[in-house]
């Protein structure tokens, strides 16, 4: 390496301190995708080394798969509402931790007790995904043993002979998962969001006050364009997290890696991985694969391009 | 895979739980790509040549294998809803036959585990190659990784040297042993289907077990009057009530409606009268409200211990069950195996279950102590292995009257032992779940919502009938026929 140095100067000494990065990502990185969209074309059962060019068949069957089609409908609704809620919610949180209070003398700050809220606020983010299922599964358990059944049965407001099947119920199941991503997600985003509340100087507060700017004015005409660009990144982040909801929905909803009853929480990770290792269709799963890749790259470009903005100086 | 993990519990995708969205994604999108090269590399394992170690002892009546006093025997056993107390009350008693110096290794990670020792050319002796991370066996056997396993069933068996261990096994062990044409992995536990019910609840409320469907409606109400559910299902594990639908299509409509349904007739569900009259039996225990409650959401672990703590009557569920439960069930429960009751007319009659041969065990072409592993897998078929079994396991073998009556066994494994005994050739197992899993998955799906009162027995036929057209076009439905 040492005589790319010595012969491109500085610029190749660089490159060969990258070279092996670059070897790594490609190995590790790149080349899986490639070796996955070769796998599309085949009918490869993933148990054996053999299999057969198919050409497009994979995709058009896919054109064809209701189950499919209906999981993507899943992933595009959870990624409407999985970044809005999560994201109203924590900026409505964080703006109250840290510039609701008025108490203080002309002073800018959050409501009393603001930094035992952070921690509070924060714990879910620091539980694992995998914790989380067994949590909301005891929560949701369908059951009189169930947090939520127990609760309303307590209440008188369900029948204990009856009691409501949450993640058995088409019409609930969805919604039930998506409250337990925003229950997660809410902590790190008010975190997030709260530290680049921190960095907007209080001089332009404290000049809002003096205008007697209320706390609503305040919040949409100040903090609100201030945090675009963390509101932006987070709607990213959270919409990579909707598309993918693979660990919830496989370990909360019945069926081979979830998506029960009957299809109505299928994501597209779920009918890729039971594609893939319990049917043996494994050249079907790297087609739905790549229908993933692509979609959460549109999903990221259209997000930012739609969010840009002015950035604003401060 | 072992009928310990046909729930697939093990579903729950570990490795993802990771909070970095960004490389999640990534792996999501593509996360057939690193199991990919792995399988295939599995599947290409070295061609190293065998190690010369095979034991130059005289080969005897006594000694078909020619095991070498002393040496080493390298077992790897999986440890799901067995255990593995079993496997080293087995070595123990190897050990001491043969000198030998056992090591234990018990896992559920069989493959991580085994696949660079197959790879290396040194995997252990004997293999039980089970659970939800199996090498896939016939992937092994494509490496020529696995060793015939025909000279075990030729040898004479250890309880009586006049005869061979093919004749001592139960129907059915070695057909589910063959591929390829060859004999290559010994499935051991011998599982019974069916319902389990809790001998001291029955006595307390003064109930007979059910023979015939109306009977068990019966019982289902008064536990119903009592307080309780008539039956508990593992609702999120949808394969268990298929179970109950399924064995009563096989009982009313005799082993040729069974064989309808494998074979992917296209009247095995439509227009077939058998099938329509199980499945409104089903639903009537839903329609009258007698299943327990909550039961459609829970996962099997959850509804059984509700069970066994007398919340219901009835269970769905195999003769893994007793030895799963063991924690949960109270001392005085005793479980108690019943026969799936019988329709009006049934042409199998009420003593007939399902069962069949599971868990494979399997000894690798290259074992160092191949000898060794092949007069392991003989000595598992002595009654003495196999009541080791029985006991330690709370399962059945596949050995014929393979539990020394002798022997005090816990409850619901001697009700299946008198239950298999009583059945003697009227014994059914379906097929379809090996040969077709989406059809599986399928069928599965419908009798959720079955359950659930969403769908009536007519639309659950509908489907039935649609998945089984389905299935037809599957690549393996001209390979897959019985008769």
């Amino acid at each position: 390496m040492s005589h790319v140095a010595n012969s491109k100067g500085r610029g190749g000494f660089i490159a060969g301190f990258l070279i092996l990065p670059l070897a790594l990502y490609l190995t590790f990185v790149i080349w899986p995708y490639i070796q996955t969209f070769g796998y599309s074309f085949t009918n490869w059962t993933g148990q054996s080394p053999t299999f057969d060019f198919v050409g497009l068949d994979n995709y058009s069957a896919l054109m064809k798969d209701e189950v499919f089609r209906g999981a993507l409908l899943h992933n595009l609704l959870l990624l409407v509402f999985v970044p809005a809620i999560t994201i109203l919610i924590s900026l409505f949180f964080a703006f109250m931790l840290n510039a609701g209070g008025r108490s203080g003398a002309g002073g800018v700050q959050g409501v009393a007790g603001s930094a035992l809220y952070k921690v509070i606020y924060f714990f879910p983010q620091v539980l694992s995904l995998a914790i989380l299922a067994v949590l909301f599964g005891a929560v949701y358990r369908s059951d009189e043993g169930g947090l939520l059944n127990g609760f309303l049965t307590k209440l008188g407001l369900v029948d204990p002979a009856h009691p409501i099947e949450w993640l058995n119920e088409p019409n609930f199941v969805l919604w039930c998962l998506l409250l337990v991503v925003v229950w997660h997600g809410v902590g790190f985003y008010l975190v997030l969001f709260s530290a680049a509340m921190q960095s907007i100087p209080k001089d332009i507060y404290e000049a809002a006050l003096l205008d007697g700017a209320k706390r609503a004015q305040t919040f949409f005409k100040v903090t609100l364009p201030l945090l675009w660009d963390s509101v932006q990144t987070s709607a990213v982040y959270l919409g990579i997290a909707a598309m993918d909801m693979f660990v919830l929905v496989s370990t909360m909803t019945s069926g081979q890696f979830g998506g029960g009853p009957d299809h109505h929480s299928e994501v597209m990770a779920t009918v890729l991985m039971r594609n893939f290792l319990y049917f043996g269709k494994a050249g079907y799963a790297c087609a739905m694969g790549v229908v993933m890749l692509v979609l959460t790259l549109i999903l990221s470009a259209i997000t930012l391009r739609a969010t840009r903005r002015e950035h604003v100086e401060f | 895979m072992g009928s310990t993990s046909a729930h697939g519990e093990n579903s729950n995708g570990e490795g993802f739980g990771r909070r970095d969205l960004i490389k999640r994604s990534a792996a999501l999108g593509l996360i057939a790509v690193p199991t990919m090269s792995f399988l295939s590399a599995c599947a290409s394992g070295s061609d190293e040549t065998t190690k010369g170690n095979e034991s130059k002892v005289a080969v005897t009546k006594e000694n078909p294998f020619g095991v070498a006093k002393g040496g080493k025997l390298d077992v790897v056993v999986f440890k799901g809803g067995y255990g593995d107390d079993y496997a080293k009350a087995w070595e123990a008693a190897f050990d001491k036959k043969w000198g030998t110096t056992s090591s234990h290794l018990s896992t559920q990670e069989i493959t991580s585990k085994l696949q660079p020792r197959f790879n290396g050319g040194n995997p252990p002796d004997v293999v039980d190659d089970s659970g939800a991370q199996q090498i896939k066996l016939d992937v092994l056997a494509k490496g020529n990784q696995l060793a015939d396993l025909t000279v075990v069933l030729d040898a004479p068996s250890l309880d009586d040297p006049t005869k061979k261990v093919r004749d001592t096994l139960m129907p059915g062990t070695i057909e589910g042993g063959m591929i390829g044409g060859k004999f290559v992995a010994l499935q051991y536990v011998y599982t019974v289907w069916g319902l389990w019910y809790s001998g001291k609840l029955f006595k307390e409320k003064g109930w007979t077990a059910p023979k015939t469907w109306p009977e068990f409606m019966d019982i289902c109400q008064k536990a119903k009057a009592a307080g309780i559910g008539g039956l508990a299902h593992q609702g999120k594990y949808p394969y268990y009530i298929n179970v109950a639908i399924m064995d009563l299509i096989a009982k009313k409509g005799g082993l040729d409606a069974m064989k309808a349904i494998d074979n992917l007739e296209p009247n095995a569900f439509a227009n077939n009268p058998v099938a329509l009259e199980a499945v409104e039996a089903i639903y009537e225990i839903v329609e009258k409200d007698l299943l327990m409650a909550g039961t459609n959401g829970l996962t099997h672990t959850e509804s059984q211990t509700q069970w066994n703590q007398g919340k219901a009557a009835f269970i769905t569920s195999g003769s893994w069950l007793e030895n799963e439960q063991l924690k949960q069930t109270p001392d005085d429960f005793d479980m108690q195996f019943l026969p799936m009751p019988v329709l009006p007319g049934s042409k199998l009659p009420f003593e007939a279950i399902r069962a069949g041969a599971g868990e494979p065990f399997i000894v690798p072409e290259k074992a160092a102590n191949k000898a060794g592993g092949l007069e392991f897998l003989r000595s598992m078929l002595s009654r003495e292995w196999s009541t080791l079994f029985a006991q330690q396991a709370n399962s059945l073998t596949v050995l014929k009257d393979g539990v020394d009556p002798a022997v005090k066994l816990r409850p619901g494994t001697q009700s299946a032992v008198t239950a298999l005994k009583a059945a003697g050739d009227n014994t059914f197992n379906y097929r379809y779940g090996d040969w077709y899993s989406e059809m599986g998955t399928e069928l599965e799906n419908a009798s959720n919502e079955l359950m659930a009162k969403r769908i009536q027995p007519k639309e659950w036929i509908k489907r039935a009938q649609a998945a089984v057209d389905k299935a037809t076009k599957d690549p393996n439905a001209k390979n897959n026929k019985r008769s």
